[in-house]
């Protein structure tokens, strides 16, 4: 049972993850209708740059400070240089452009950093298990991680339902010209708003480098989760998104955790730990073809898309 | 109508002969990468030029294309591992279980339309990519070395040229193939529905069947390119089937020229050969490439044929 809820901490906290990600993904693509497959290379370039300025100031916050500055810097002059020209444009081309970015920032990365990746040490204070419930001990870290983003994803509702810019967002979403027309700079806003996706997942790098090793490729594997978030949770809703990320990382954490004992009920122990990981990677997927089935729109479609 | 040569159908003419012409060279001057080189362009060719039936023609955005390139192989690889190495049994297999997963796939990303069905293709490409790495007895990550390619008797697939070749005429019946079907009545439904689905709809054709024929009949095709490709690596490896190769197969196509037959077989060319070169040039050659990418989706959107229709019109 211990077991069980330390599991679903676990799938929590990748769904949180995921949806930093999610999110970001969803704001450009409701408000530019751009598909950015490069969303896992800002997601990348924030884990190094986490790295970096903690390595060079000694500090894990100050590093994490200047490193989501850093990304959203970067986030923005992508914006103005490139993803601004795709605009407009067919599906096929954002797919095709924003595909040949992640080649780009790969062999960048490993121009800039080597090919070895890098770790973002912790502090043993980090690394300590802390009762979370009468019983329950959790590494103090990983608590950091689910109250850290879900403060920014509070953030994040605050900002988009309840202050001018917002406003803007939400306006820009459902009716592009006419926001332009009415005297608002759209070419600023749509800056900020791929900066915002791009701090959003610098961000979730970020959280995630202690975790894991720093390294190339790193964003890919999750952005297809981030995708699979956003298809289940219906394309352009941050609370779809939401929904949808927190069923994603339970069922994977959970299925990857358990399943290979579930099978050794009904098959040899030997069919089942060779069956075990194949079938578990294989869930999420199989949820979302469930899900597709019964809502081809995802669980909450945007109006009006 | 005085039908001239365009530029177009030179160029791919030329292409085609010099295509043929590689082993003669290649046995000539000893120089046997190249041919291994063209093999593999003419494997990829066959994916892309199948990949294009469905995008270019029936607009279905498919990011997961690799993902037959994938089961093809480990289809071949598997039952040889398991010592089944007739190819007469391994390529029926082969293309049938690249059917199924296609059948699959299609039915369920069907029934959405645009970015969703993009990403969909893409994840349960990942899917597969997965499953592959967590099959321990068939290498995992690692792969697994093929050593005994698919038997056909008499023709011996083992022989560097007679294989070349098989590929090569392997390419021509599919092109000619996608071209036959791109011209018959299934086809202008297909290219119908990509400009008006929902006016096919109205005057009586149901869309989503005829869709889901051609999405199977293209990843059947690609199933082929896979198979081929397993034999003429003698290995099979999740990356075969890594989601970059989608993407890769995306580019020839588009690089190509979406709307003709032939186009993706000059997109393939130019692709393996730029990154032959240069990847010969310098080891970080993806920082050049991939703002090609991002430069041809700008300025050079109907690809190669794009280009030579306007030298045309010029």
């Amino acid at each position: 049972m211990l077991y069980f809820i330390e599991q679903c901490l676990n799938g929590v906290q990748l769904g949180m993850l995921l949806f930093l990600l999610a999110a970001g993904l969803t704001l450009i693509f409701g408000i530019m209708d751009l598909v950015n497959l490069a969303h896992g290379s800002l997601y990348m370039i924030g884990a190094y740059f986490a790295a970096t300025f903690a390595a060079l100031t000694g500090s894990f916050v100050v590093g994490l400070v200047l490193a989501l500055l850093a990304t959203l810097v970067v986030g923005m002059a992508l914006e103005v240089i490139a993803m601004r020209r795709l605009y407009g444009r067919d599906h096929l081309d954002h797919v095709l452009g924003t595909f040949g970015l992640i080649l780009f920032f790969n062999e960048l990365v490993r121009l800039l950093w080597g090919p070895a990746g890098m770790t973002l040490p912790l502090t043993t204070q980090m690394l300590t298990a802390v009762e979370v419930l009468p019983g329950v001990y959790y590494p103090l870290y990983r608590v950091v991680i689910i109250v850290s983003t879900l403060v920014v994803a509070l953030l994040l509702y605050l900002l988009v339902m309840r202050t001018r810019l917002g406003m803007l967002i939400r306006a820009g979403a459902s009716n592009r010209e006419m926001v332009g027309a009415l005297g608002i700079n759209i070419k600023l806003l749509f800056t900020l708003v791929f900066g915002l996706g791009a701090a959003l997942a610098g961000f979730a790098g970020m959280m995630q480098a202690p975790i894991l090793t720093v390294q190339i490729g790193m964003g890919e594997n999750i952005l297809i989760l981030a995708f699979v978030v956003i298809i289940i949770g219906g394309i352009g809703s941050i609370r779809g998104a939401f929904v949808a990320a927190i069923i994603v990382g339970l069922i994977d954490t959970v299925g990857r955790a358990f399943l290979p004992d579930l099978l050794r009920l009904f098959l040899s122990t030997n069919a089942a730990s060779s069956a075990g990981p194949a079938i578990s990677s294989m869930l999420i997927y199989m949820a979302m073809a469930a899900i597709l089935v019964v809502r081809p729109e995802g669980l909450f479609p945007a109006a009006g898309r | 109508m005085i039908t001239r040569l365009r530029p177009r159908d030179a160029l791919i003419a030329v292409v085609l002969a010099i295509m043929a012409m590689v082993p003669v060279y290649s046995s000539l001057t000893g120089n046997y990468f190249l041919m291994s080189l063209f093999t593999r362009i003419s494997i990829l060719a066959i994916a892309a030029v199948s990949l294009n039936l469905i995008m270019g023609f029936g607009g279905m955005v498919s990011f997961g294309h690799a993902a037959y390139l994938g089961i093809g192989g480990y289809a071949v690889g598997i039952l040889a591992k398991e010592g089944i190495n007739s190819g007469l049994l391994q390529w029926p297999l082969a293309l049938a279980a690249s059917a199924l997963f296609a059948l699959a796939v299609g039915a369920l990303s069907l029934r959405t339309r645009g970015v969703y069905f993009i990403m969909i293709t893409l994840a349960f490409a990942q899917m597969i990519y997965y499953v592959a790495i967590g099959l321990d007895r068939y290498g995992g990550d690692d792969g697994m070395t093929i050593y005994r390619r698919s038997q056909f008797g008499l023709i011996d697939l083992s022989n560097k040229t007679a294989f070349y070749y098989l590929c090569l005429v392997l390419l021509l019946m599919v092109a000619y193939l996608i071209w036959r079907i791109v011209n018959s009545r299934f086809g202008m439904v297909i290219q119908g529905a990509r400009s008006n689905d929902r006016r096919m709809r109205a005057i009586g054709y149901p869309t989503y069947r005829y869709k889901l024929v051609c999405f199977v009949i293209a990843g059947t095709l690609c199933g082929l390119a896979g198979v081929l490709l397993a034999n003429h690596t003698d290995f099979i490896n999740p990356a075969m089937m890594q989601w970059t190769r989608s993407g890769d197969l995306i580019v020839m196509a588009v690089l190509g020229g979406m709307g003709t037959v032939l186009g993706p077989v000059l997109g393939a060319l130019a692709l393996l050969l730029l990154e032959e070169a240069l990847s010969g040039l310098t080891e970080y050659w993806q920082i050049i490439i991939g703002p090609l990418f991002l430069l041809v989706v700008l300025f050079a959107r109907g690809g190669i044929d794009g280009l030579l229709v306007g030298m045309r019109h010029g």
